[in-house]
């Protein structure tokens, strides 16, 4: 079925998760959640106030590199379609979750909309119109055409599973074909300016056409991409370059942040770079990532020692259970402003959910982990070591 | 990150000796205001001609209700706080706004709006509308690009405003994006940004002004207007190199 060496990961990588994935995914979950929080004093410590791209990058690319790392597996273990049914069941579970994150969101806002007669805001208030044609409003809310600000990345995610399998079936055949059709459908989007529509107006926040460039780019590395590009990565000339980059990110977005500093980015340059597009994944957003994955790469090896340790354990077990975690920060998104709304928006406040949120969340994924080894035991058997939990993790 | 560094100036400023038990009323922080990109035509007006015009277009935040509404209302503030700087010149501002229109709809009636006379500097408040109704962030980027230019060729200087910063809808608006637009075009046609957005979430931070309130409380939305007219006079003459004619200290 497939030239022995094309895939190429030797058992010992194949048959172990790589830490690290779990690991920035943990914490990828806990900074969107931190910038999910509105004006929250903690979310300066996120990445997105240091460089182009943000924490939703790693997020997708990891999700990629996961799926295909799980599902490539079914796919040559048992076939197309078994592996193609597990995903589509997948689609299913993330899409429940949206809606009942929807839901949750439908009852805030309602809530907190109500007695909102601050003049300050008569304008602002129209949004809340929405609430007058729960008609409309919820069958676009299902049809995913209605996404409220934070709810994004879901329906992004349910469009990329659903083209998943095509993509993986090719991926294992001819990788390098695979991702060039990605690299045109990407180029493509732009030329042509394709992207799903959204109601009311306009069109989705994270264009799939776009953003799918990154997932198959992660599930490219999973299938062995990953080796192929290890000179590359070892080479200093590449983190040099990508630390280099990093570096005038860093500059230009601290322009941002003082207005002041803005004066001396030259024209020319921000001629060039300015708009840095979130919908369409800039390609300076995808560099920014990519560089900070080199330098990740180059500085922490798969071997470190370190993801072994207790400290870590929090973030990785988050990283490990990702949809139930990150669905778990939206719903504690919700709660965190509701709770800045009706009790205070203080900074303390601020400091208090956002800790107590990644709190609730770690608590959550350790709580969920013991009951997958819980029920994966059998009443008569020995337990089986943690490890094959984790390689059997999720996509 | 803004937020932080406002807070650590904030305890830096009130450790001093001469600290004040109570805040000051119109906190304007140099950082968040900048008119560092120069307003040529008000320049001329306000040296030469004696007479500055500015007109406000914009959307229903450029407005506050009630009788006495329109005086309270940023414009009015602006046009005050810039007579007090600019005893000698005839400083009249005047307000078209009409509630929910975006940014494209404005542009639409620049020619009405400026069949009185083109003014020396108009200030273009939007960004909310856009982001309410998700217009395509990049669409919104060409109508602001192509506004300032309408603008300019008109002989009107330009001074774009952003949204208001409101806590409670906060989680039902995404305006980064449309901010973002705003900064980038402004500093690619080196245009003066209002920055209404941080200003404001500067304010409510520092617990200048409680803005997550609900109640209808038109004392509150007056003292917001008035520190955003007065803190959009700052940055009109400090890009515009507006000095007070008369020695008087300012208070």
């Amino acid at each position: 079925m497939q030239a022995p060496g094309l895939m190429a990961p030797t058992p010992a990588i194949a048959a172990d998760r790589d830490l690290r994935l779990d690991l920035f995914r943990g914490l990828a979950l806990w900074l969107i959640y931190l910038d999910h929080i509105p004006s929250n004093i903690v979310s300066w410590v996120t990445i997105r106030n240091y460089g182009f791209s943000d924490a939703t990058e790693i997020f997708i690319f990891i999700s990629g590199y996961t799926a295909a790392f799980v599902y490539g597996r079914a796919m040559r273990e048992r076939g197309f379609v078994i592996a193609s049914a597990r995903i589509l069941k997948r689609v299913w579970q993330i899409y429940v979750a949206h809606v009942f994150l929807f839901t949750i969101y439908l009852a805030e806002i309602a809530y907190v909309a109500r007695g909102f007669q601050n003049p300050l805001y008569a304008e602002e208030t129209g949004i809340l119109d929405f609430l007058r044609e729960p008609d409309v409003t919820i069958i676009e809310a299902l049809l995913l055409k209605f996404k409220p600000a934070n709810m994004d990345v879901l329906p992004l995610y349910i469009v990329l599973l659903i083209l998943f399998p095509p993509i993986l079936f090719l991926l294992q055949r001819a990788p390098a074909l695979a991702l060039a059709a990605s690299a045109a459908i990407y180029a493509a989007s732009w030329e042509f300016g394709w992207n799903l529509p959204a109601y009311p107006h306009g069109v989705w926040y994270f264009n799939p056409f776009a953003w799918q460039l990154l997932f198959v780019f992660g599930a490219w590395c999973a299938l062995g991409g990953a080796e192929r590009l290890a000179p590359v990565l070892r080479s200093r000339m590449t983190v040099a370059l990508a630390v280099a980059y990093l570096a005038f990110a860093l500059a230009i977005v601290l322009t941002w942040h003082i207005p002041r500093l803005a004066t001396f980015v030259p024209k020319v340059i921000a001629d060039f770079i300015y708009p840095i597009d979130k919908t369409n994944l800039d390609v300076l957003r995808f560099a920014h990532f990519l560089a900070l994955a080199a330098v990740t790469v180059h500085f922490l090896p798969r071997d470190w020692p370190g993801l072994r340790s207790q400290w870590l354990r929090p973030a990785i077990v988050c990283g490990q259970h990702s949809l139930e975690i990150f669905c778990l920060g939206v719903f504690l998104a919700f709660a965190a402003h509701f709770a800045k709304v009706e009790i205070s928006g203080g900074i303390l406040m601020q400091v208090a959910v956002s800790a107590l949120g990644i709190l609730i969340m770690i608590g959550t994924a350790f709580l969920i982990a013991w009951y997958k080894t819980a029920e994966a035991r059998k009443p008569d058997s020995r337990p089986k070591p943690p490890n094959a939990d984790l390689a059997g993790g999720e996509a | 990150m803004k937020t932080l560094l406002a807070v650590v100036l904030t305890a830096v400023l009130s450790a001093g000796p001469a600290f004040a038990a109570e805040p000051e009323p119109c906190d304007v922080p140099a950082y968040l205001v900048v008119g560092d990109r120069p307003l040529k035509r008000v320049m001329e007006a306000a040296r030469q001609a004696k007479r500055l015009d500015i007109v406000v277009v914009g959307t229903g935040s450029s407005t506050l209700g009630g009788a006495d509404g329109a005086a309270k209302a940023y414009p009015a503030r602006l046009q005050a706080a810039l007579q007090e700087v600019l005893p000698d010149v005839a400083v009249t501002v005047r307000t078209y706004a009409k509630s929910r229109q975006s940014a494209a709809e404005m542009l639409g009636n620049f020619d009405k709006l400026l069949v009185d006379g083109v003014p020396s500097l108009v200030v273009w408040q939007t960004g909310t509308v856009d982001a309410m109704r998700g217009i395509d962030a990049e669409e919104f980027r060409s109508v602001i690009d192509k506004g300032i230019e309408a603008l300019h060729a008109r002989g009107a200087d330009v001074v774009l405003m952003n949204m208001q910063y409101s806590p409670r809808t906060e989680t039902m608006i995404q305006f980064d994006p449309y901010a973002d637009a705003m900064r980038a075009v402004a500093l690619e046609r080196e245009v003066p940004l209002f920055d209404r957005l941080n200003l404001m979430r500067y304010w409510n931070d520092t617990g200048a002004f409680d803005l997550y309130s609900a109640a209808k409380d038109n004392a509150l939305a007056s003292r917001v207007h008035d520190c955003l007219g007065r803190a959009l006079a700052l940055l009109v003459a400090e890009a515009a190199e507006l000095e007070k004619s008369e020695s008087k200290t300012s208070q």
